[in-house]
């Protein structure tokens, strides 16, 4: 895996910016037991019908407040599945958050990111810096950058490529 | 600068002398709770664990097993704890809903850090511990190398005073504060002042628990004398409590008058800032089901008020009243104290220890457009099954009045002087 690359995400925007969409809406409680592709299908499935169609590799998802509120499931797994390569919201709930490191999905909170960009805007989003550009309107912000503990684990691939890598998997 | 309550504990936890928002600190985790979800065929089991006895394993959502796929995660269950040692293991039978079963039996301590899949964790912070839910794949690092990391965040506090009126639980008072506070995400909860000790361990442990529906990251009350003397009757383990510094830094303070304190109710889909008091609700919700349960509500004082409303009345025709302990300690007493024949002579149903309905798992799932009432711990849209169904949520002397009336309503005059 190309780690700099990683850290420095480039793709089309989804607009997800209301406030408190919960992880019940990417990967509803009937799937838990499903194989990872019917998991898949269900992400934002009901609130955001052919979404999983639509979404390329390499998009970035902008989020409103309180992002990923709700339970521990691994949502953000299916995210990056799909070929997410970063979130970035007005504000993360912590749990989801910490969902995004340990499945190596690079996140960052940025007040203000909902008017900074529309549905459909090219932008790219440097993890190490925090500046984040909007390469359709040729406008940037700078936001905290994500502290380097946790882009090691995601440079790493995520928590489980790191137990796998010290043996206990 | 002094610290909180939090802060105290992620310190001593990390090897530092002193932490502020914003530090991310590796810190020795003390308890490791897995629940039944987290074992299914699919599931990696890890090599080799750091200590067997730290990890407890609790049997929760979905017990007995109602699907083939959630027996097969029990037995699988099973033999981890057989394989790797695990003598803290709740199988059917001594089982209960996790943060029940961990603040019954002392697994949380004061000034412990303690994690769980589940994402009310934050539950064991009625005990002056530090604990949040984590992804199933965290806690498998955790049981692996007995460490993760944490960002040290601003603290909310809410300084509690009074005594609450007999019509008020904590609920109630939960639902006052996520209509003050609103949503916290990114901050700790820390409750303080001379109203804590007026309230009873349950109420407190409904307060921590609902702060997940806050989006808090730790809730954490002081250890009082209450506290400290229930676990000294479960545990032997040492524990050393971390109370909050006189000058410590709080992004927030809120005052909350116990007194004051109404019945309250959340509308559907979510909590923060969507509350109101129960007798302000201005149209007439009629209901379909009637939920007392979860790890927030399904306590002995939980079934104590359900049974003293519907003592002698019946549920309204149409409704459902279905009442879930918390715990198979909490169902054993409320057997014991006549609380469950009360319930059963009632019409309400009185099922097993488990999350159920809580989670839209099993034993009372709600079908398209039902109306339901409920003092568990979410409402989010699909929560309890059919995306349609209406969820409202309330205390569980708000729901089982409701059940009584067929209509969501305030318990107060179902309180009335009985007792
Ligand atoms: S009762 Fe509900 S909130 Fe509590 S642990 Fe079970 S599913 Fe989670």
């Amino acid at each position: 895996m190309n780690s700099a690359k990683t850290l420095i995400a480039e793709g089309r925007v989804w607009m997800f910016a209301e406030d408190n969409l919960n992880t019940d809406l990417m990967m509803p409680q009937t799937v838990f037991a499903k194989p990872l592709e019917i998991q898949l299908r269900s992400v934002f499935a009901t609130y955001r019908p052919g979404w999983v169609d639509e979404v390329r590799p390499g998009d970035v998802i902008i989020g409103g407040r309180n992002f990923g509120t709700g339970s521990s499931r691994p949502a953000s797994l299916l995210l990056k599945r799909l070929g997410v390569s970063a979130l970035v919201a007005e504000t993360i709930n912590g749990l989801f958050y910490r969902n995004c490191v340990n499945y190596a999905l690079p996140a960052l909170e940025c007040a203000g990111i909902r008017d900074f960009a529309r549905e459909g805007d090219e932008i790219r989003v440097n993890f190490v810096t925090g500046r984040i550009e909007n390469l359709a309107r040729n406008d940037a912000i700078e936001v905290a950058p994500m502290p380097e503990f946790l882009r090691a684990i995601i440079q790493a691939g995520g928590i489980r490529e790191r137990l796998k890598a010290e043996g206990y998997l | 600068m002094g610290m909180t309550m939090a802060e105290k504990i992620l310190a001593r936890h990390s090897g530092n002398s002193s932490v502020r928002p914003g530090d991310i600190v590796v810190c020795e985790v003390d308890k490791i709770i897995q629940i039944d979800l987290v074992f299914s065929a699919s599931a990696e089991m890890p090599k080799r664990i750091a200590d067997p006895s730290k990890v407890a394993i609790i049997l929760d959502h979905a017990i007995p097993a109602p699907t083939i796929g959630d027996a097969e995660g029990q037995r699988i269950a099973r033999e981890f704890a057989r394989r790797f040692g695990i003598e803290k293991f709740f199988d059917v039978g001594r089982h209960g809903i996790c943060h029940q079963v961990i603040l019954e039996n002392g697994l949380a301590l004061p000034g412990q850090i303690l994690t769980c899949t589940d994402s009310h964790t934050c539950a064991s912070g009625a005990f002056n511990c530090v604990a949040r839910g984590m992804g199933p794949l965290e806690m498998l690092q955790i049981m692996c190398t007995g460490k993760t990391w944490y960002q040290v965040v601003p603290t909310v506090r809410f300084d509690l005073s009074g005594k609450k009126p007999s019509n008020v639980f904590g609920k109630d008072i939960f639902l006052h504060m996520a209509g003050l506070a609103g949503s916290l995400e990114g901050r700790n909860i820390e409750f303080g002042g001379p109203g804590v000790t007026e309230l009873s361990l349950d109420d407190r442990a409904t307060l921590a628990t609902m702060s997940a529906e806050l989006s808090a990251e730790f809730t954490t009350f002081p250890a009082d004398e209450r506290v400290v003397e229930h676990l000294r009757s479960v545990t032997d383990e040492p524990f050393e409590p971390a109370e909050s510094d006189r000058d410590a830094e709080y992004s927030a303070v809120y005052e909350i008058d116990l007194s004051r304190m109404r019945p309250y109710v959340a509308r559907p889909d979510f909590i923060p800032h969507n509350t109101l008091p129960v007798a302000e609700l201005n149209e007439r919700v009629p209901i379909d089901q009637a939920f007392v349960g979860s790890c927030a509500n399904g306590k002995l004082e939980d079934l104590r008020i359900a049974a003293q409303i519907v003592r002698g009345r019946t549920i309204a025709p149409g409704v459902r009243f279905i009442v879930t302990p918390a715990s198979q300690r909490v169902l054993k007493e409320a057997v014991r104290r006549g609380y469950v024949e009360t319930l059963l002579d009632a019409g309400a149903v009185v099922t097993n220890s488990t999350c159920g309905a809580c989670y839209g798992g099993h034993m009372g799932v709600l079908g398209p457009n039902e109306v339901c009432i409920t003092s568990s711990t979410r409402n989010f849209k699909g929560r309890m099954g059919n995306p349609s169904a209406r969820i409202y949520m309330g205390s569980s002397a708000t729901v089982a009045a409701s059940a009584i009336a067929g209509h969501i309503t305030d318990p107060t005059p179902f309180i009335g002087d009985r007792s």
